[in-house]
């Protein structure tokens, strides 16, 4: 077992706590691109929760998850259910945030339980179904969920008689979001070195050495995708709370899960540090990059045509294309890789390692095909 | 909604949504094909497969509006038209195929196999936004050459249309060329046994390069031919319509046992007639989960697909 060692990630932490008490950071910002970043940040965190869950999944365990959204979505629903005026219930904020990742860990229970015999690629695509199957299941069920429109409005956290204010001012979202990936984010890196932590990443390694070691496949499986989901779903309860709405059910698509996915996969897979990076540079990317762009580009070349490609925003798609093909091509460990995935993937840079060149992920491939 | 007010027997009903759902699962079918051959090869998940079908039918809808043709005509004329579509979106897809075999997966031929998976999501992705600039982000019509009469006499309580019959007239012969290919030539033989084991068909003299670029060829072959029939059928394709029929054609591949050519056929008709009697039986809004959810029972009890054979780990 490797010593705790303390990465740059508290660092990162407390800057991040520091941020808003600094307000000429903020306020140069604002002047440079004409936008927010305090804004911006609480998605960020936000949506690094669910990367995090995503990478317990697929990076820990090695399992390939195309659905979390759906997990994601019943997040934010359970969280709309539970707090809209059209029901009755009108819960507190942290309940409504320890039921909505209950229900989501429960439901992932119930996707888990019947994949266990699965391969990986089979998993893959059930997993994917999944996901559309709660997303039309949302979208049908109008009675609960009020169809294509989402629940909404969502009342902040605190409710609406307190002082706080939730919606013109981004500190006290920035703040409750961050707190909780902290939390997030020191569980997990305790739970890494844990003797579950070790035994998923066995798991991975090799499905079947891990058996004969006496590790139990089913049940490791069944905890990543439950603590996977869970923390999807507190995700999606914060998620619903700060748009003050569901969404549609259409925003849990599978583009979200792979949005998620690829964040992951840049940052860097099973590597938490990673994993918020990736978030961070594709979330920016959408949020404050394109926009800043797209008026550049009016502003440059102005024009009354209206063609996609004109616009930086219909590049998207291509440039998050391009961007998956050169990493998988020349960094596919991720920007910033855990040791171990570097070393399986750079066997060879590996001076006097003791540890073994093995293959990503479980998903085996014979190394001497198509030599 | 029935298709006639005046049919009240339930059997005839089922029967027209049967041969609809069949229809349909025949053209899923010619899509379900180029994935599970790919995977069949190389075990990968070819999730651009979808798109390189999307922008078959962007190719034939660019010679339709080139020639300058929005509906039926000259009969011969047409006919002309629509079979040089065929050929145009064939050789299209097959060449593109190639390509993005050669240019992105080849080089990670021995990588991890999640990086050819990830490459092919951001090729997709790629497609996906080439077909947005060519069609625009709203449904284009497809130009309507063949008649929506009924086959049959008019009064029949069974319809069966031109539509109809080109479909089933297109992919049928192409399954039936593909398995004698498959099953006869050499370059087929070659191909089964680089499916079986990669090594040990190098070590006969198979160059498996060739095998995997034939295949890929040969996918985006059959779905340049699904894109062409799906726009005759259809009338309106978008730039959405490769990750729609994508899911569907890779469900059916998985249904079936992926890497199984006859698995890929039965999943695709089995995925047809779900959508066709699900629409009419369940409702309309309901079929795509009802698709997977059957998929997910089916693969609790049987975790290969229908016809996968049951591997044995490797130790």
């Amino acid at each position: 077992m490797k010593p705790y060692r303390l990465g740059w990630e508290p660092a990162i932490f407390l800057m991040l706590l520091a941020y808003p008490l600094l307000p000429v950071f903020e306020s140069s910002f604002f002047a440079l691109t004409k936008r927010s970043l305090g804004d911006q940040m609480p998605t960020v965190f936000i949506f690094a929760i669910l990367a995090l869950g995503l990478n317990v999944v697929v990076g820990y365990t090695g399992l390939l998850h195309l659905g979390i959204a759906a997990f994601f979505a019943v997040g934010a629903y359970v969280a709309g259910i539970l707090t809209v005026a059209a029901y009755p219930f009108n819960v507190p904020f942290p309940v409504v945030l320890v039921a909505g990742t209950l229900a989501a860990a429960l439901l992932g229970l119930l996707l888990g339980a019947p994949t266990l015999r699965l391969r990986g690629d089979y998993l893959a695509l059930v997993t994917l179904g999944f996901g559309e199957v709660v997303r039309f299941g949302l979208k049908n069920l109008d009675a609960v969920t009020a169809g294509a429109k989402g629940l909404s409005p969502l009342p902040p956290p605190t409710g609406t008689e307190t002082g706080i204010d939730w919606i013109s001012d981004y500190r006290p979202f920035y703040y409750l979001t961050l707190v909780l990936l902290i939390g997030v984010s020191v569980v997990l890196s305790n739970l890494e070195r844990s003797r579950l932590g070790r035994a998923w990443i066995a798991l991975r390694e090799d499905e079947l050495a891990a058996n004969c070691m006496g590790l139990n496949p089913a049940k490791l499986k069944l905890a990543a995708f439950a603590l996977g989901a869970g923390l999807a779903g507190m995700a999606g309860v914060l998620y619903a709370t700060r748009l003050t709405s569901t969404a549609a059910p259409d925003a849990y698509d599978f583009n979200r899960s792979i949005f998620i996915l690829c964040c992951v996969i840049l940052g860097g897979l099973g590597s938490r540090p990673g994993v918020l990076l990736g978030v961070f540079l594709l979330v920016g990317f959408d949020n404050i990059l394109s926009p800043i762009l797209d008026t550049a580009i009016q502003q440059t070349f102005p024009s009354t045509e209206t063609r996609i490609y004109r616009t930086f925003t219909g590049w998207r798609l291509c440039i998050f294309g391009l961007a998956l093909i050169l990493m998988m091509r020349f960094r596919p460990e991720g920007l910033i890789a855990s040791s171990r995935v570097k070393h399986e993937l750079h066997p060879d840079e590996v001076v006097a390692s003791t540890v073994h060149p093995v293959t990503l992920h479980g998903i085996r491939r014979e190394p001497e095909a198509h030599s | 909604m029935p298709l006639f007010a005046d049919t009240p027997d339930p059997w005839l009903t089922l029967l027209q949504y049967v041969i609809l759902g069949l229809t349909k699962g025949s053209l899923f079918a010619l899509i379900a094909l180029g994935y599970t051959m790919v995977y069949g090869i190389v075990e990968l998940i070819n999730f651009a497969h979808g798109n390189v079908f999307m922008l078959g039918s962007f190719v034939a809808l660019t010679i339709f509006g080139l020639v300058g043709v929005e509906k039926a005509g000259d009969p011969f004329q047409d006919a002309a038209l629509i079979v040089a579509c065929f050929v145009a979106a064939i050789v299209f897809c097959g060449t593109l195929n190639i390509a993005v075999d050669r240019v992105i997966y080849k080089p990670l031929r021995n990588a991890p196999k999640l990086a050819p998976l990830v490459s092919a999501i951001g090729v997709a992705y790629i497609f996906d936004n080439v077909g947005l600039f060519w069609g625009g982000p709203q449904d284009v019509n497809f130009p309507n050459l063949l008649p929506d009469a009924n086959l049959f006499d008019e009064t029949a309580k069974i319809r069966f249309t031109a539509k109809d019959l080109m479909v089933v007239g297109v992919t049928v012969p192409l399954m039936l060329a593909l398995t004698v290919f498959v099953k006869f030539t050499s370059l087929g033989t070659a191909m089964r046994a680089t499916a079986q084991n990669p090594v040990a068909a190098q070590l006969m003299g198979i160059n498996t390069e060739t095998v995997i670029a034939t295949t890929f060829a040969i996918g985006g072959a059959l779905a340049g031919a699904a894109s062409v029939t799906y726009g005759l059928y259809v009338n309106t394709i978008s730039y959405q319509i490769g990750f729609q029929n994508g899911l569907y054609a890779f469900t059916a591949a998985v249904l079936g046992g992926i890497g199984n050519i006859p698995g890929a056929v039965l999943g695709a008709l089995i995925i047809g007639l779900v959508t066709s009697l699900g629409s009419f039986y369940v409702g309309e809004r309901w079929t795509s989960a009802l698709v997977f959810a059957i998929l997910i029972v089916i693969l609790v009890f049987r975790p290969s697909g229908l016809l996968g054979s049951r591997t044995r780990e490797k130790v």
